[in-house]
Order: structure tokens, then C-alpha cells, then sequence
């Protein structure tokens, strides 16, 4: 075994950077064999094709930072991992649109981004402790954060991709023009994959002009209820929030946050529309609240993700307050309330979040939306299915088959053990 | 096909007109020749299938009953919509069901408060807009064609519109779909909720130009009415100035609702259909619409008008109401129709390059005008690059329709050189499907044979469509060129 390890690194190492597996890069309590770090699609491919000839599982790997999310690879013999792939290949401003490899950080490419006056429109939510994480992460996970309300979610901003298949195959679809309907929409099926369908090695994203002006109305809610009433104000008014989210935390007040973005002299007015929408105790400020685009859990704790239709927003609420009373639990809420995409983090304690993730799953059907077990520790995960019920899964399966039919591709990590 | 198989596909057919006549109705069914012929092309009118039996299903389960029945007696089937596609994406097959859905026009729910609606998808686009109007919201995405188009088929081409600069393409709109997949399953995917578990099959499947199954039900995004819209109409000189002024106007950040382009000889055309009145000795009109919070939208306006100064605009307007602002569409919208006043034939092309590039493209197409003697009206939505270039020629006059061809192909050359794509929004359904390897490679292309392999294995659904003779599914890819051997034996059926 020992040996037949060297061999594949030797052969690994002749393509790209390769080095024996530490502690560091092991994958969710998963050990990992190899590590090989490829600068070009097309080290990607070679090392894909060494690892499907001697049937590695591989694990793709940005900064690391959500590599514990979802459920643990069942082997996990070579972490591919894209940080040396961190360049921005092409910024073409008068297009509107930048070409990146995989592994560059978003927070680098939003840097570069500034001085031409765009923005790629994910907003960096962060889990604690958690740095920004990389282009190719943000595709796999499908993460979204505040700005999902104005620019759509990655799969929308998205609009090339190259991948690198389970063979070693290179393939690319859609380009970079933001009008395309040429061939399979294939970015769209890698997004929200978590590297299990391929490696994506590069990306075309389409930006966005950066605002002129930005500022946030704060108001308090008192309930579930009156989130809602004051959700569907905003939604149905025509101040066009940039974001618009929620924060609850476990026991304390909770409180509705609006982002207003545009030129200065449309902001104001617009602001004072939002402050006479809300009433009550509604501020104005050129800053967003302490809790803007950070995760709701702390370190340790269990994250969920819970979608809802934006109606569905205080049956939601509702239930999650009545089932972490039931089940002795505090449960913070955080997240993009006009979007549906809430985030929650409870904390991990044993027997408690499987009976507050069942229950939860059996009232969803009411908002209409998904209860997603993200992040928990070991002795959590292993006690219930942190994905939930899939609809489609027979298809899913099959699609998994044809990418990936030896299962190299992050066997087990996602949805229905796939 | 061999010789042998055709009676055998023949009973097969015969088979399935008794059985769907008995589960569906006698009018559900049509395979009387002189009535089937009524289906044999949709807006590419050049291509022409006489399908084998028409089925008309008045309910979702009409159509699963007609794909469960297709799937088990091996008949290849294809959706259609309103037939309005310029792609040949519903041209029928001569073996095969063709499935339409214009019974299928329930609206079943506008949910405001949700910003959804759930519609049937023969439901017309301009529909949704209609009943979501009462509520202060309407459907985004609008295809000049959203008058008559159905849902389903804009879901299918991933439609796009005008409007599509600011506000995305269908794909950014649907949320939710019913889907019969080939095999009869029938999945539902997404709904009013975002990032429903799994992959995004949904995403996969708009777009997919009818090749993956058959959408029976949409959930679509509704999208609340602006508070204002400013439409302006500007004549330049010719177009690199109003290129020029495009590409100001979005450098400057300004992000328009629409932008739209016509040269000097699609003015023409329109003029002598519509008398749309358009600035005297305009090479060029821009037209332009902003939306939004009216603040915003004052402030964005003038500086729109500001660059159309600065780059040689001769002439603005400003719509003044919505009746103005309909005269200064109304030329646009007509354009296609209009071509028809000043040439006898002409081909609708559609292709993409990136903004930056469209002076020198628009030069090399009016270089090959000149060469070869074929006129190039050109219509575009300028601000996404999205060219509309109608090539002009008389079927009567010897080798002419040949050289538009050709001309209309190098026009996708040219877009495929200059980074863009060979459809922007009608989609490659059979008329481009030989273009496909100019812009990808066959890897990519067996890589989207995977998808299509794990939704149709035995390639029932819209066969031929969008790939050049892909592989077999399970046959390992790159190894045959040219045709396959089952192929050549008569044994199995390339789609
Ligand atoms: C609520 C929320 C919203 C967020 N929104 C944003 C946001 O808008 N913007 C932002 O910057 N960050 C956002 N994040 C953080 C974001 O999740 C991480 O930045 C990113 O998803 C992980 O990047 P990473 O490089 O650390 O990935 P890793 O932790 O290394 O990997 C994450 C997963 O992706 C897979 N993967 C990684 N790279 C590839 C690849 N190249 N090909 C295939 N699979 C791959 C891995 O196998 C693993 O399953 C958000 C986080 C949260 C909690
Ligand atoms: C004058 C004119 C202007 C146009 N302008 C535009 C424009 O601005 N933008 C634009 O994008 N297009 C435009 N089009 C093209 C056309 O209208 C669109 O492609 C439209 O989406 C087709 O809808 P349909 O209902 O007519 O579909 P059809 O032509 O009937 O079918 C189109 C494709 O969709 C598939 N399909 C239909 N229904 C289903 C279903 N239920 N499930 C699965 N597959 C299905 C078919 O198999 C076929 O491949 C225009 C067409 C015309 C004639």
C-alpha cells in the first residue's frame, strides 16, 4: 500500500504540485492520502486522470473553509486542491464580465474588480472564523449571501464554465457572453454540486456596475408576524431593496435590515419612502448592522439552511420557535428573508437536533421549502440525514452515473448518499 | 432507419393513435394527413416534417399518458409550444408524436405574495402579464414574439427579450417546474422556494430545447411594476456612433431596461411597414428605456441622453406617454415582419459577441454585404451584444438563397472568433445544429451527451435537435468518427 502511495506520487508530482497527505487535509474526519495542487486546467486534468487510472477518490478543495459541510466523502484519497489555480484571467470591464480560474478568492477578485467601478454580486456571508473562500467553493456550495435579492444567486451570475470530468476529460460550456443559449446550461448543473460531478477549474462570471450610493434601514420586529407584515411592505413596495434581511437572534429582539443602493439623490428618497413603509422605530444609517453578512452560528454549533416561499416566512418562524422550545434548544435565525433563504444555527447537542431537524422537515411543507443540515459536528451528522428529502433524486442518481461512474467525485457527499 | 423497420414503425404508430384516442378523446388526436400537415414546421418555415400523429392532451396527465405510451412503444416524440420557434426546435419527426400543448392554457395561480405564478405550459407569455397586472407585477421576460408564444417553449429556449439586459434571461425566472421525464416519470422540481435540494436539474432543463422530456407545469418569478419608465429615442449617424454611445452609457454604469439597435436599412424596412416616423437620415437609432424609482431613473436618463450627445446623436426623444413610447417600439417590434416589405426572402440570424466588439463586427458583416452582394439589415438588443442580422436575398433569382446561407453562416463565424456564441436566444435547434462543433469541442459536446444520456437514454425526446450526430449513450466517448456502426447496421438509431 505504502508503496503503491509513493508510486501514484511520483506520477502525480511529474504533472503538478503533489505531497503526501497531513492531519490538516483530512476531510471532515475523513483521512486523505495525497494531496495535489494543479496551477492550470490543464494539471487538473492530468492529475484527474492518474487518480481515475488508479481509482482515487478525490476531493476538490478551495480554502477549506466549508470542506466540513455536507455530508463526509467515503474515502477521500487525493485532495485536489485549486489555491495555486488564483488567477484572474481576463477582466474584459467594457463587457462586464471577468474570467477566473477556480481557486481564486473572492475576496481577491472583488479587489481587483473595484477600481473599474463592478462588483461580482455575491456578498461574502462568513461563517465565525472563516475566511472568504474561493470561486470554485462558492460554485460547488451555491452559497448566497445578502445581495442574492438584486443580482440573483451564482448560478445566475455565472455564465461560463470549464470542469474538469471524473476521466480527466476537459470541458467547457456557455462562454463569455451574458446572452447564450448554446448547447447544456452545464454551469448551472455544477453549481450547488459540491464537487460531485466534476472539478471546476474556471469560471466566467457577469458583474455589475458598484453602486454610487449604499444605506441600510434597521427596524425592530416584534414577531413572527410582524417580520412578515413588514417582509411584504418592502417586497411590494417599489424602493427595489438591494437586500433585505432578518436577523432573530435565540431570545433577543429581532430585527429587519433593508439595503438601498443607487445614486446618492435617489438613496435619500428612497430611504424616507422605506422609513415612512416601516415606521415605528426605523433608522437610517451609511453602515449595515453588526450582523450583516456573518453565519448566525457560532463555532461548535449546528448550521442549517432553510428555504421558504416569502409568505412562508412566520409559519416558518413559528415553527421553529415552537419545536426548539419543545426540543429544550435555542435556535438563531439569520438570513435573506426576501429571497427565502434563511440560515439557523442551534447548538449541537446530541439527541435534541435529529428531533428538531424531523420535526422541522415535517411541518416544512407549509412554507413551502427545504431543511438543510450544512455544518455539524461528527457525532451530530452521524445521527441524522443531513440533506433530507430529495424530489428528482431517481434523476440525480442517473446524472451522478454518467459523470462520475466509477464514484470518484466525492463519493457520499451529497444529496440521497450521492 | 432500414427499409425493414419502417412497416414495423408504421403498426407502432397505428398502435398508439387507437390507444391515445381511447385514454385522451377522439380529439385529442389527429393522424389524418391533410390535418397533420398543419404541424409540419414552427416559425422556420424552411424546414418541413409531416409528424406521424399530432396528440393535443387537455391536462398534464394527458401528456404523461402520451410520453408513458411513446416511451414504452420505442416512438420518438416532440413538444411543441405555439410553434413560433426560429430554430426548427418543434420541427416534427416523420416516426414520431408531436405533443402540443395549447390546450394546456390554465393559469393556475397568480401568488403575489409569494411574487410567483403557476401556469400551464401552453399559457401565452403576454397572459401571465395580463392577469399579474391587477397586482402591480408582470412576467419580465419578453420575447417580441410574447404576444403568442407559449411558457413551455420559452422555458425550452430559454427565452429572452428586450427587456432581458436588466432583468435576466427565463432561466433567471422560472422557479419551479413539472417535468415528464422520457421514461414517463414524472418529477417535480423546485417551486416557489429557492435552492430546492439537489442538483439544479431545473436549470439544466431550461434551455434544453425540448431534448430532456416535457414541462407540464411553471412556476414563474413575478416582478414587481417600476414606479417609472423613461423611453428615449436617439438618431446618430450610422452605428459606430451609436455603439460608441452604448458602450458609454454601460461603462458609465448605467444599467438600461432595454437597448435596442437598427441600422440604416432596417429603418427602411420599418418605415415602409410602419411609418414609425424615425429621425430623417438616420443611419442609426438607439433606443433606449431606463426603470426604476423615479429619482433614479431622471437622474440615469439624462445621462444617457448626455453620452447620445457626445457621440454624435443628432436627434432625441423623449417619449412623452405611453403612447409615444409604443410609436418608438412600434418600428422595432416590426422589424422581422418589416424586412418582408423591401426583399422577397431573408433569414433571421442570431448571434453574440461581447459589446466591446460590435463596431468591428457590424464593419466585417457590411464587408461581406459588399462581397458578396447580399444585403444585412441589421436589428440587435445592442446592449447584451445579441445580433439580430436579417440577410436579404430573392429565392427566384439563381444561387442567391445560397449565398445568404453563406453570408448568414460567416455571420456565426464571425461571433463564434470574436468570443460569442451562435445563439443568443432562439436557440440551435435543427437549424444550427451543424454549428455546434465550430464552437465547442467534442469533448464538451460528449459531456453534454452525458446529461442527455442520464434524462433519455434511448433518445426519445426531440431527436436530432441541437447536437451533430451525437454518440450512443454508453459508448464511450471520442473513439467513432463519423457514423456509428449500430448505426450503419440498421441496429440501434443515433439522436
Ligand atoms: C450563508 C452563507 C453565505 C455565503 N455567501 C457567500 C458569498 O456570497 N460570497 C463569498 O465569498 N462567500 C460566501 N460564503 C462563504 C462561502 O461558503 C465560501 O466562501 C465558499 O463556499 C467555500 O469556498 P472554499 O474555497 O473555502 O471551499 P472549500 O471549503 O474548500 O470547499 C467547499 C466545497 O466545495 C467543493 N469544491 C471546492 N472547490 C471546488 C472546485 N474547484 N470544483 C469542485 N468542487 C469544489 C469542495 O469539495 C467542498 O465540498 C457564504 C457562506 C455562508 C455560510
Ligand atoms: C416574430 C418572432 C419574434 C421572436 N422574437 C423572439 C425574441 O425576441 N426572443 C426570443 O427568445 N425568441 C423570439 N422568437 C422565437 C420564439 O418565439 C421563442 O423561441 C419561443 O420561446 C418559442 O415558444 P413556442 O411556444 O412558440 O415554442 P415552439 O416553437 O412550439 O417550441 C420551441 C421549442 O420548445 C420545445 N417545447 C415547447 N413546449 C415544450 C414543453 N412544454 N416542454 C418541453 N419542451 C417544449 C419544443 O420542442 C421546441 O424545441 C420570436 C419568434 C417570432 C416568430
Amino acid at each position: 500500500m505504502r508503496a503503491a502511495g509513493d508510486l501514484v506520487l511520483g506520477e502525480l508530482s511529474a504533472t503538478a504540485a503533489a505531497w503526501p497527505a497531513g492531519e490538516a487535509d483530512h476531510v471532515d474526519g475523513v483521512p486523505a492520502r495525497l494531496v495535489a495542487a494543479p496551477s492550470t486546467t490543464d494539471e487538473a486534468a492530468a492529475v484527474m486522470r492518474i487518480a481515475a487510472q488508479h481509482g482515487l477518490a478525490v476531493v476538490p478543495r478551495g480554502t477549506g473553509t466549508k470542506l466540513t459541510w455536507g455530508r463526509p466523502p467515503e474515502r477521500a484519497d487525493l485532495v485536489l486542491d485549486t489555491r495555486r489555480m488564483d488567477r484572474i484571467v481576463e477582466h474584459r470591464a467594457g463587457d462586464l464580465v471577468v474570467h477566473v480560474q477556480a481557486g481564486a478568492r473572492l475576496d481577491a477578485v472583488q479587489e481587483h474588480l473595484a477600481p473599474a467601478g463592478q462588483r461580482l454580486g455575491i456578498s461574502p456571508v462568513l461563517p465565525p472564523g472563516a475566511g472568504p473562500g474561493t470561486a470554485g467553493g462558492v460554485i460547488a456550495t451555491a452559497a448566497t449571501g445578502p445581495l442574492r435579492l438584486s443580482h440573483g444567486a451564482v448560478r445566475d451570475l455565472l455564465i461560463g464554465i470549464t470542469l474538469v470530468r471524473a476521466d480527466g476529460t476537459v470541458a467547457k460550456a456557455g462562454g463569455k457572453v451574458v446572452k447564450n443559449v448554446a448547447g447544456y446550461d452545464l454551469g448551472k448543473l455544477l453549481t450547488g454540486s459540491w464537487g460531485t460531478l466534476g472539478l471546476v477549474t474556471e469560471a466566467v462570471f457577469r458583474l455589475h456596475p458598484l453602486p454610487r450610493a449604499a444605506r441600510w434601514v434597521v427596524v425592530g420586529v416584534a414577531s413572527a408576524a410582524d417580520a412578515h407584515d413588514k417582509v411584504q411592505r418592502v417586497v411590494h413596495s417599489q424602493v427595489v431593496a438591494s437586500a433585505l434581511e432578518l436577523d432573530r437572534p435565540a431570545g433577543d429582539p429581532a430585527a429587519l435590515a433593508v439595503l438601498v443602493e443607487g445614486i446618492p439623490e435617489g438613496v435619500d428618497g428612497r430611504v424616507r419612502t422605506l422609513l415612512d413603509l416601516l415606521g415605528g422605530d426605523a433608522t437610517a444609517a451609511g453602515e449595515p448592522p453588526a450582523w450583516w453578512c456573518h453565519a448566525p452560528w457560532a463555532a461548535g454549533e449546528v448550521a442549517l439552511r432553510l428555504t421558504h416561499e416569502i409568505a412562508g416566512l412566520p409559519r416558518l418562524l413559528d415553527a421553529v420557535d415552537d419545536t426548539a422550545r419543545r426540543c429544550g434548544l435555542r435556535a438563531a435565525v439569520r438570513g435573506s428573508a426576501g429571497v427565502g433563504v434563511l440560515h439557523a444555527g442551534i447548538p449541537a447537542v446530541p439527541g435534541a437536533v435529529p428531533a428538531f431537524v424531523a420535526r422541522l422537515r415535517e411541518l416544512s411543507p407549509s412554507w413551502s421549502g427545504d431543511v438543510v443540515v450544512l455544518d455539524a459536528p461528527p457525532r451530530v451528522k452521524t445521527a441524522l440525514d443531513v440533506w433530507g428529502p430529495v424530489r428528482g433524486l431517481t434523476l440525480m442518481r442517473r446524472v451522478k452515473d454518467q459523470f462520475d461512474p466509477a464514484r470518484l467525485m466525492a463519493p457520499g457527499r451529497f444529496a440521497g448518499g450521492i | 432507419m432500414t427499409i425493414d423497420q419502417a412497416p414495423a414503425r408504421r403498426s407502432a404508430i397505428t398502435g398508439l393513435a387507437r390507444q391515445l384516442r381511447t385514454a385522451l378523446g377522439p380529439d385529442a388526436v389527429i393522424d389524418d394527413h391533410q390535418r397533420l400537415r398543419t404541424y409540419e414546421c414552427d416559425g422556420l418555415a424552411h424546414y418541413k416534417v409531416t409528424p406521424a400523429l399530432v396528440v393535443l392532451p387537455a391536462d398534464a396527465t394527458g401528456v404523461v399518458t402520451t410520453v408513458r405510451a411513446c416511451a414504452e412503444a420505442g416512438v420518438p416524440f416532440v413538444a411543441r409550444g405555439s410553434g413560433t420557434g426560429l430554430s426548427g426546435g418543434a420541427l416534427p419527426h416523420a416516426d414520431g408524436v408531436l405533443i402540443v400543448t395549447s390546450r394546456l392554457r390554465r393559469i393556475v395561480e397568480i401568488d403575489p405574495a409569494n411574487q410567483r405564478a403557476v401556469v400551464e405550459p401552453g399559457v401565452i407569455n403576454l397572459d401571465i402579464t395580463r392577469a399579474a397586472g391587477a397586482d402591480g407585477y408582470y412576467y419580465a421576460p419578453d420575447p417580441s414574439s410574447q404576444q403568442i408564444c407559449s411558457i413551455g417553449g420559452n422555458l425550452a429556449e430559454n427565452s429572452g427579450g428586450a427587456h432581458c439586459l436588466k432583468y435576466g434571461f427565463t432561466t433567471n425566472h422560472v422557479t419551479g417546474a413539472e417535468f415528464v421525464a422520457p421514461d414517463g416519470e414524472v418529477v417535480r422540481l423546485g417551486g416557489k422556494a429557492p435552492d430546492a435540494t439537489g442538483y439544479d436539474l431545473l436549470g439544466a432543463i431550461v434551455g434544453s430545447e425540448g431534448t430532456l422530456g416535457v414541462v407540464t407545469e411553471v412556476t414563474v418569478r413575478l416582478v414587481r411594476l417600476p414606479e417609472a419608465v423613461r423611453t428615449l429615442l436617439a438618431g446618430f449617424p450610422g452605428t459606430d456612433d451609436a455603439g460608441a454611445a452604448t458602450s458609454a452609457v454601460i461603462g458609465a454604469g448605467v444599467v438600461p431596461a432595454a437597448m435596442e439597435m437598427m441600422d440604416a436599412l432596417a429603418i427602411e424596412a420599418a418605415e415602409a411597414a410602419v411609418r414609425c416616423g424615425y429621425p430623417a437620415g438616420a443611419g442609426a437609432v438607439l433606443i433606449v428605456e431606463l426603470d426604476g424609482p423615479a429619482a433614479e431613473v431622471d437622474a440615469q436618463f439624462a445621462e444617457v441622453e448626455r453620452h447620445c450627445r457626445a457621440h454624435g446623436a443628432f436627434e432625441i426623444r423623449i417619449a412623452a406617454d405611453d403612447a409615444e413610447r409604443a410609436s418608438f417600439w412600434r418600428g422595432r417590434k416590426s422589424a422581422f415582419a418589416a424586412v418582408g416589405r423591401i426583399s422577397p426572402d431573408y433569414i433571421v440570424q442570431d448571434g453574440v459577441i461581447p459589446r466591446t466588439v460590435l463596431a468591428e463586427v457590424l464593419h466585417r458583416i457590411a464587408e461581406l454585404s459588399r462581397d458578396t452582394g447580399i444585403r444585412v439589415a441589421n436589428v440587435f438588443h445592442a446592449g447584451d451584444g445579441n445580433l439580430h442580422p436579417l440577410v436579404l436575398f430573392d429565392d427566384s433569382v439563381p444561387g442567391e438563397a445560397e449565398r445568404a446561407e453563406e453570408v448568414s453562416g460567416a455571420i456565426l463565424d464571425l461571433c463564434i472568433e470574436h468570443g460569442g456564441s451562435i445563439t443568443g436566444e432562439h436557440g440551435v435547434g435543427s437549424d444550427k445544429a451543424k454549428f455546434m462543433p465550430r464552437m465547442f469541442t467534442e469533448a464538451d459536446l460528449d459531456t453534454m451527451q452525458l446529461l442527455r444520456c442520464a434524462f433519455d437514454p434511448d433518445g426519445l425526446a426531440n431527436p436530432g435537435k441541437v447536437f451533430p450526430t451525437p454518440r450512443l449513450c454508453g459508448e464511450v466517448p471520442g473513439r467513432h468518427k463519423g457514423a456509428h456502426p449500430l448505426q450503419d447496421a440498421g441496429i440501434a438509431e443515433v439522436f
